[in-house]
Order: structure tokens, then C-alpha cells, then sequence
């Protein structure tokens, strides 16, 4: 009797546990991401774009940010640990950035003015103990234009820039501020260390590293935006880079939310009740011709036929409807579109027309080299889309050679210009590019002076027009004016067919049908704050 | 027995060194740029020339390779280009990882490969003997990466069993596939091997004397075993030592953070520091288990002793 009494009372217990147990459970998000390794969690963040959304902004705030809260237009700079700034008006040179009151670090040191400069430090100055290679190379391209900096007073920071840029709040996007110069005291100024246990200001804490398998990253209660707290106690960030595996990790429930699921598998997962996100943003994937007078492309006629002949609508539909056909760099909703003359289209029998005019046809095909890699940050599916283009240029009197190697062997070419020694041959090269500011898309690789490593000319565009409009866009700090200055360049580049615009990726991810809150921004990154699993 | 020890340790020394010429020439040579991860996109040729000198790039190979040599003798491989974190310290749990499963698909490899091998070398069926013989080379054939897809869409994806990928805490359910995966190969050869050493064994002239003396079948086979033990430790010591290794594209499919993994991110990532190290790690762990498995074998057959 006493045994049955004793069950029923742990049986009452049991029953009144468990509620309270649900409501108190960990609401966690578990992401599979296409990275081998988990990025740098020490301040700046490596592994491109998908370091920067999974770590870069998580963990890490910056003085200027993206403002990742709709997907309906493109994502704007807003107030992040700078609550204002300012350029000065007679040179144009000195930023005054006025910084957030009362934010702390995850290990509860101050966010100031101090923190700022010796975050800079770290990144710009060789001789400061604090001084990382590894971080100081992830923003190069942002940080170039940093001449001297100083704190004014514990919340104002000035900026002093080498040379007047109006495109400046966009670099200052890409600078994280940390980790803590408290936790670097702590553990002793070693990097290493600080990885595991490091100290940013944004809304996630980093709970647990375990190199190339995972990161765990727990809410900050104590964030500065209460709007921008994560609904989610946890998220869970795993390196999966085989694609088929992230799919197979969603498909048994082993994680709620895969990057870049292969277009083939997209049917299976509908079927199988996930969400497929996609929205445009701010990406084309193009060839960068070579325009050197020994190359092919040195000939508008041959530059306007390869952007003639690829059939982009096929191509995405090839792809699953991943993809957008592009009509130029620029996607052309945005304001930098501008209005080009030139239609990029498909149409084969112009694109034939032109390179019999340019003196190549069937009999005598225009060769070329293209290098290619096999994958990377936002090359998709590099190589059957290259293959499809391959059989759409041979049509029209192409005969292309794919030179396929590996990733990090591309950025070496990409990082010396087409005339260099080590592009000898290389027709063109195979490379996504971002244009989420508008020196990476549009300036740096118009202006005839901006060759690597100065910029991104790679092919050696030199067009004094477009050299006008870039360099008038460089300095002009009124934002509309800019904007349109950069259209005029962007309809410039379309109509002399600076580079063979191909597709805009479309950005797709997978999320599991209990996952709720996530807003697709147009944007390389993304906002984890609001999402959770139901 | 000692001094047999003692020589096979001083072979170990010209192999290591051979070993570590040869990954550190190949690692150099394979195109790309080993700064990649930590030279700006935008680098001048001066600040290249002054990263390159910090990382010790600008000197001539021979003088690179001394230097990574004399560092590699006293226990430092350096720190990886892209972490900045001690190449030891990444390399030691990856080994770890990697021991783990291939001593999880060893144990399997040998249970299924010995059942089946004792088997098709024992029973006298031609039906038994060509089943086994076709499982064992369906095991050798099948590539590893499409059998771990087919498991994970079976007993993952499908049935909703097991993990698809990752390590868990770790724990064994996380083990299952990858093990079975890494066990297909090893599982092959060793029952084709103790299937071929069971048959050439049992038509030796003491086994055919054994039964006319009236043994039961058990006791005779006590004698067949211990005959075949040593091509067993053999071939089982080499496929344990290649698990060791990791398998590049089985720790890949299944996401397993072992060295196969590491090397795969390194090899990327153009990581010198990373692949030299874990390349020379475990061609010495290869050595290390070679000369384990000899030792052992020279304890269970005293006729290598001799020889």
C-alpha cells in the first residue's frame, strides 16, 4: 500500500515537473554551415561572408552596421556602437564618430573610446603588442584608407583617412570592435587563448569552440538594442562543408537551418515540409576579362558577343531558380543600376554577327583560357555552370578551355593584375564579386588606377569616362548624389561590356518547418537574433 | 628481442627524415599562395615581403626546411597560418578523434572480416565460400564517400536512426556510420586474406596429421588460428595504421573532426604549418604502429625471430 502510495506521489510529481521543465528548455538553433572550420572568433572574423554572418556579427559589433531587419529592400547603414558621425567640411578627411553610451563587453569591461583606438591598434599598427596579422588581413580593404585615429574624449573617436572618401561608413561596417583589451589583459595577450574565451560587445557570448566541429554561442541578456536580444538561448554553429551531408543533417532533424543547399536537393526538401529562403542580394558571379591588347577581349565586339551568348534564364532554371539573370553588375532593382544601353540578353545570332565582324567564326573559333575553380565563397556551383557557359559560347565561335584549380589558387591570380607574369594565358578569370559597398563594386574595379593590388581592376579596364564617374562617386558624401553618380558608372561599364555578367546568386538556404523569425535581408549577412525553433 | 627493438627504432630514424623531405618539398610545391589566409587581399609587394619575412617565407626551402626540422625534433611544428594556434594543439585532438573511430571500424573489420574469412576458408560449400568471397570484394570495391552517403540517407534521413554527421559529446550513436563506412575496406581485406590463409593452413601436412590422429575438428582449429594469427596482426596492423590517418573523404562525408578532416581544411586553406605537421605526426605514428606490429608478431611466431 505504502509503495503504492509512494508511486503515485512521484507520478504527481513527474507530471507537475515536466511543464515547468518545457517551459524552462533551452530554445536552441542548430546551423550547419558550408565552412570546414569554425572562423576566427577573436575579433575579425575570417572565411568571407559566412564567417562574418555566423561569427563577424554575432559575437562582435561594429561602429557602423547593417541594418539586417527586412528582406523587402536592400540593407542600409544604421547607428551600431557609433551613435553618430560626421565628416569634416573642409577637407573631407576627419571622421568624428560620437559612441554608444553605456554598452558593455561580455566580460563586463566598458565599451569607450579607448577600446576603440586599441582595436584599431590591433589591426593597423605593426609595433602595438596587441597587433594580429591573422585579423588585420580578414579587413585589409577596409582599414587601407586609415591614416591616424585618436580618442577625443571616453565616447568620441576621430578618424583621420588618408584620402577623402565618401564611401567611409561602408569600410567602417566591416571593423569589428574586439575582443576586449580586458580579456586580452586576462589571458595574457595570447590570441590563441582568446579564441575559446573571447569578449565582444554583440549579441551572442561565445560558450564553447571546438575547432572544425562547432561553436556554441549563448544570448547576451545584458545586449544594448533589447530589440536585437536572441529569441533563442543558443545557437549551435557546426562546420559541415560536404553539401550533401548539411542536406542529410536537416533531413534527420540533426540541425534546423543548412547554407547553401545544392539546387538538385531542393525538390527532396520541399517535399519534405523545409522552408527555402532566397532573396537577391548584393552578389553577381561574372568573367573578368582580360583586356590587355594580347587577349580577345582587348575587343568590345567580343566582350558584347560572350554576354550575347549565355543563355542566363536556362542557366537558372539549371540551377533550381537559385539564381538571377543578370543584366550588369548590379541587380537591377537597386539604385546603383543605373540605365544602360546595352541589353544583356540572350541572343546568339547577334552575338554571332559580332564575332564575325570581330573576324572570328566557326572556321576560326576565339580562344580563350578561363580559370575557374572548383569551389569557393560565392562561386556557387562553379563547375557545371562553367561547363554550361562553355557550350553556349562554343555557338557563337568561342573555343574555351577551362583552367580549373583550386579556390585559394584563384584568389593568387585574382590578386595580381591579367597583365602579370602569373596570369600569362589566362584569358579570364571566374570570380564572385559583392557590391555591398560601392568602392568593392563599382570603384575599385572601374578606375583605371585601382589595379590589384591598389584595387580590383584585375582586366585592366581604362575607360576615362568611367574613370571620371568613379572617381566623382569617391568624394561625393551626399548620399542620393552618390547614388546616382554610381548608376551613370554602372550603365557605363554595361554599355563598353567591361566583364561577362553571368547570374546574381538568389542566396538559398534551408531552414526546418519549426524554425520561425528569420527575415532574409538583402544582404551577404544575416540577423540570428530574431529566429528560433518553435 | 631488445636489440631487435633498438635497430627497428634507428631504421624509424632515415624513414621519418625521408618522410618529412618529401611532404615538406610537395607541401611547397603545390601551387598557391601559403600566405593567402593571412596576406590582405590588397598587399603591396612590400607589406607581402615584410608578412613573408614574419613567417619565415622569404628564406631559400633548404634553409625553411632545416628550420622546420630543428623546431619539429624538439616538439614544435609551429602555429597554423590560419588560426595563429600551436599546430601540436590542433593536431592532438584530431589525432584523438581520428584513434577513436578507426579503433571503432578496426574492431569491426576485424570481427566481420575474421567471421567471414574463418568461414569461407573452412566451409566446404562453394555457394558459402563465393558469398563471402563477393561480400569481402564488394567491400574492397565499394568507394568509401557513396557508401557513407547511402547509409546516411538510409539510417538517417530515411529511418531517422543514427546522426547524420558531427562527433556528438562524442558518443556512440555518432560512430556508427562512419565506422561501418571506414570498416568496408579493411573488412574486405582482411577476410580475403584469412580466407586465403585458412585454405593454404588447413592443406598443410601437420593439420592433415592432426586429424588422422584422432583431434576433434575444435582443437585442430585451435592450431589453424594460431598459424593464421600472424597474417592477421599483419594486416590488421597496416589498415589500423592507414585508418590512423584518417580518411579524408569518410571524415569529410560525416563532418568527423579527425585528422582527415583537418588535412582536407588545411590543404584549402593552403595551411603549411598544419599540413607539414600532421603529415610528419602521423607518418610517424605509421612507423610507430609497423614496428608495434612486428614486435608483436615476432612474439606470437618465433620463427621471424630466427629469420
Amino acid at each position: 500500500m505504502a509503495i503504492k502510495r509512494y508511486a503515485a506521489a512521484f507520478c504527481t510529481a513527474l507530471a507537475l515537473a515536466f511543464p515547468t521543465l518545457d517551459a524552462h528548455a533551452e530554445k536552441v538553433l542548430r546551423v550547419a554551415s558550408t565552412m570546414a572550420d569554425i572562423p576566427l572568433t577573436t575579433g575579425q572574423s575570417s572565411q568571407g561572408g559566412e564567417g562574418t554572418r555566423f561569427i563577424g556579427i554575432t559575437l562582435y559589433d561594429q561602429l557602423v552596421r547593417w541594418d539586417l531587419s527586412r528582406s523587402d529592400v536592400l540593407a542600409k547603414l544604421v547607428p551600431g556602437l557609433a551613435l553618430s558621425w560626421s565628416v569634416d567640411e573642409a577637407t573631407h578627411k576627419v571622421w568624428t564618430l560620437k559612441l554608444r553610451p553605456g554598452v558593455k563587453f561580455h566580460d563586463g569591461s566598458d565599451f569607450n573610446a579607448d577600446a576603440v583606438v586599441w582595436t584599431f591598434d590591433k589591426l593597423l599598427n605593426r609595433k602595438a603588442p596587441q597587433f594580429d596579422q591573422s585579423q588585420a588581413a580578414q579587413i585589409s580593404q577596409y582599414i587601407a584608407n586609415f591614416d591616424t585615429y585618436r580618442a577625443i574624449d571616453p565616447m568620441t573617436v576621430e578618424i583621420t583617412t588618408k584620402v577623402p572618401d565618401a564611401t567611409f561608413p561602408y569600410m567602417l561596417a566591416g571593423v569589428n570592435i574586439g575582443s576586449s583589451p580586458a580579456r586580452y589583459k586576462e589571458l595574457g595577450g595570447d590570441w590563441s587563448k582568446i579564441a575559446f574565451k573571447p569578449s565582444g560587445t554583440g549579441p551572442w557570448m561565445l560558450d564553447k569552440l571546438v575547432p572544425r566541429e562547432r561553436a556554441e554561442m549563448v544570448r547576451n541578456p545584458n545586449y544594448w538594442d533589447p530589440a536585437r536580444v536572441p529569441k533563442s538561448d543558443r545557437m549551435i554553429l557546426f562546420a559541415m562543408p560536404d553539401p550533401n551531408t548539411r542536406v542529410a543533417a536537416l533531413l534527420s532533424g540533426q540541425v534546423d537551418w543548412v547554407e547553401a543547399p545544392p539546387p538538385d536537393t531542393i525538390p527532396r526538401l520541399k517535399s519534405a515540409g523545409m522552408q527555402i529562403i532566397t532573396n537577391v542580394y548584393p552578389h553577381v558571379w561574372p568573367y573578368i576579362p582580360n583586356l590587355g591588347p594580347a587577349s580577345v577581349f582587348h575587343d568590345i565586339r567580343v566582350r558584347k558577343a560572350a554576354n550575347l551568348a549565355i543563355d542566363r534564364v536556362g542557366l537558372s532554371e539549371f540551377l533550381g531558380g537559385t539564381a538571377m539573370p543578370a543584366q550588369g553588375a548590379i541587380d537591377p532593382k537597386h539604385p546603383w543600376f543605373g540605365k544602360p544601353n546595352f541589353k544583356i540578353e540572350y541572343n546568339p545570332e547577334e552575338a554571332k554577327r559580332l564575332m564575325k565582324e570581330a573576324g572570328y567564326g566557326p572556321d576560326h573559333p576565339a580562344k580563350i583560357r578561363i580559370a575557374v575553380s572548383t569551389a569557393g565563397s560565392g562561386q556557387m556551383q562553379p563547375l557545371p555552370m562553367n561547363e554550361f557557359i562553355q557550350e553556349n559560347l562554343k555557338e557563337v565561335g568561342f573555343d574555351v578551355e577551362l583552367v580549373v584549380m583550386e579556390w585559394e589558387e584563384l584568389r593568387s591570380h585574382r590578386r595580381a593584375s591579367a597583365d602579370e607574369p602569373t596570369n600569362k594565358g589566362i584569358d579570364a578569370l571566374n570570380n564572385s564579386v559583392s557590391y555591398w559597398d560601392p568602392y568593392n563594386g563599382l570603384i575599385g574595379v572601374a578606375d583605371s588606377q585601382l589595379r590589384p593590388p591598389r584595387g580590383y581592376n584585375w582586366g585592366g579596364f581604362n575607360d576615362p569616362e568611367a574613370d571620371r564617374l568613379a572617381r566623382a562617386a569617391a568624394v561625393e558624401f551626399d548620399p542620393a548624389k552618390q547614388d546616382q553618380l554610381l548608376g551613370q558608372l554602372h550603365s557605363r561599364i554595361v554599355d563598353q561590356a567591361m566583364w561577362i555578367w553571368v547570374v546574381h546568386d538568389l542566396n538559398p538556404r534551408a531552414l526546418g518547418p519549426k524554425v520561425k523569425g528569420f527575415v532574409q535581408a538583402q544582404s551577404w549577412f544575416q540577423d540570428l537574433t530574431p529566429v528560433y525553433v518553435e | 628481442m631488445l636489440r631487435y627493438v633498438l635497430r627497428r627504432i634507428l631504421y624509424a630514424i632515415p624513414i621519418a627524415l625521408g618522410v618529412s623531405l618529401v611532404c615538406f618539398s610537395l607541401v611547397h610545391l603545390a601551387p598557391g599562395d601559403p600566405l593567402s589566409a593571412v596576406l590582405p587581399e590588397t598587399a603591396t609587394p612590400e607589406q607581402i615581403a615584410e608578412i613573408k619575412a614574419d613567417y619565415g617565407f622569404d628564406k631559400p626551402l633548404p634553409i625553411q626546411y632545416l628550420k622546420w626540422l630543428g623546431r619539429a625534433l624538439v616538439g614544435d611544428l609551429g602555429s597554423s597560418i590560419k588560426t595563429g594556434r600551436p599546430v601540436m594543439q590542433e593536431i592532438a585532438p584530431a589525432i584523438g578523434n581520428s584513434i577513436l573511430l578507426a579503433l571503432a571500424a578496426i574492431v569491426l573489420a576485424f570481427c566481420v572480416g575474421c567471421g567471414l574469412g574463418v568461414l569461407a576458408g573452412y566451409v566446404r560449400s562453394r555457394a558459402a565460400d563465393s558469398v563471402v568471397t563477393a561480400v569481402a570484394i564488394t567491400g574492397v570495391s565499394i568507394p568509401h564517400y557513396w557508401l557513407g552517403m547511402v547509409l546516411i540517407v538510409i539510417f538517417s534521413v530515411e529511418m531517422n536512426l543514427l546522426p547524420a554527421s558531427g562527433m556528438g559529446a562524442p558518443d556512440w550513436q555518432h560512430m556508427i556510420l562512419p565506422a561501418i563506412t571506414l570498416a568496408s575496406i579493411p573488412m574486405g581485406i582482411i577476410a580475403r586474406s584469412i580466407r586465403a590463409s585458412v585454405i593454404e593452413t588447413r592443406k598443410q601436412e601437420f593439420v592433415q596429421t592432426l586429424y588422422a590422429k584422432g583431434l576433434p575438428a575444435r582443437k585442430v582449429f585451435r592450431h589453424v588460428a594460431k598459424n593464421v594469427a600472424p597474417t592477421v596482426m599483419a594486416v590488421m596492423g597496416l589498415q589500423f595504421a592507414q585508418m590512423l590517418g584518417g580518411s579524408i573523404l569518410v571524415e569529410t562525408v560525416f563532418a568527423w573532426p579527425g585528422t582527415g578532416f583537418l588535412m582536407n581544411s588545411a590543404i584549402f586553406t593552403r595551411d603549411l604549418p598544419i599540413l607539414q605537421g600532421t603529415i610528419l605526426v602521423l607518418a610517424m605514428l605509421f612507423v610507430a604502429m609497423n614496428l608495434a606490429v612486428d614486435i608483436l608478431q615476432m612474439m606470437m611466431d618465433p620463427r621471424i625471430k630466427r629469420n
